[in-house]
């Protein structure tokens, strides 16, 4: 292994630690905003499992409502824009402020901190975009957070099939999946804006540098955790 | 004004490889839950089970939480038994 590839391999802190912490004070701050957050959706997590599983077999079948390839295909946008994000991270750290460049010898061009951190922008705006749709599309079948509209098609084949469909706790599953996903769905954008923010005032005029680029890795440390958290959430609400 | 300490640096994980485990990982979870005929309870706990699973790879790689000191991985990991416990309590609620 060459000096050159050593360097490259290394992690470094993006900024100088604050003493005692052991790191800077905004990274701090983002952790302990996190773990509030994860108290925040445990709450609501925790309130599914305990109305989902109380309610035994009643609840509707895991894919008779929800779109589930299209959220899986939502997912893998969000894994996506997380290894963008992390990809984003190292690229600043390597001191990679470009958009693309050409590698002598190689057909792919490298990507540097504004290409990695745009996909990233563009894979979160994706993933609202489809989350909107999925919501426009059930609103329009009759699935609102207060049930099954009288006369839509899902009250149809509630009425056909109410086993298949949870008829008897629509009113339940619709509040508690528009809830648990909306509050998530905000998440990613405020996530989204944030990023772009970033990139007109500080990546665009290349303001980070491999010294200090404590902006990309606090926004990155909210951007797995959304991440995270969607990952918990699609198995509970979409899968089981 | 910050003070500059002493920092350490460590290997930096495959991130390519990482995102195909998260990958792979969340079409096995939907294959699981629509195809695979197994059981509704070990469904449950094999789906639950990859969740965490795609979770951690997450928090210790992407987040860095494995390269981390134990001060910061605290603030992540208190919450988590407090989560529990919320979630147990309200069960035990219902229950009895």
């Amino acid at each position: 292994m060459t000096h050159a590839t050593q360097i490259v391999d290394q992690m470094r802190p993006p900024a100088p630690a604050e003493p005692g912490s052991g790191v800077y004070s905004n990274k701090l701050g983002m952790w302990v905003f996190l773990a509030s957050d994860v108290m925040f959706f445990t709450a609501l997590i925790g309130s599914y499992i305990v109305l989902r599983f109380g309610m035994g077999s009643a609840w509707a079948r895991p894919g008779a409502v929800l779109n589930v390839p299209l959220t899986g295909l939502n997912t893998f946008l969000l894994i996506c824009s997380s290894v963008s994000m992390v990809k984003a991270y190292a690229a600043i750290a390597d001191g990679k402020k470009y958009f693309l460049r050409k590698i002598p010898g190689k057909t792919l061009q490298d990507g540097g901190l504004k290409f990695w951190l745009l996909v990233t922008i563009i894979c979160g705006a994706g993933f609202v975009g489809v989350q909107l749709f999925e919501y426009i599309k059930l609103v329009g079948h009759g699935f609102t957070p207060t049930g099954y509209r009288e006369g839509s098609l899902l009250a149809e084949h509630a009425l056909a099939d109410p086993v298949k469909y949870g008829a008897g706790v629509a009113g339940m599953y619709g509040s508690t999946f528009f809830t648990m996903t909306g509050f998530h769905g905000f998440h990613v954008t405020c996530g989204v804006i944030s990023m772009l923010y970033l990139y007109f005032t500080k990546v665009l005029p290349e303001k980070y540098s491999p010294q200090d680029y404590r902006g990309i890795e606090v926004i990155g440390l909210y951007w797995h955790f959304v991440d995270l958290v969607w990952i918990i959430l699609f198995t509970i609400v979409y899968l089981i | 004004m910050t003070t500059p300490t002493t920092q350490t640096t460590h290997v930096r994980p495959n991130y390519m490889l990482i995102w195909l485990y998260l990958f792979v990982m969340t079409i096995a979870e939907v294959l699981l839950a629509f195809e695979l005929p197994v059981s509704q309870n070990l469904k449950l706990v094999l789906l639950l089970f990859l969740a965490i699973w795609k979770a951690m790879l997450v928090a210790l790689f992407f987040m860095h939480l494995k390269f981390e000191r134990w001060r910061l991985r605290l603030i992540f990991i208190v919450p988590l038994p407090l989560a529990i416990i919320l979630v147990t309590t309200v069960i035990m609620e219902k229950v009895f």
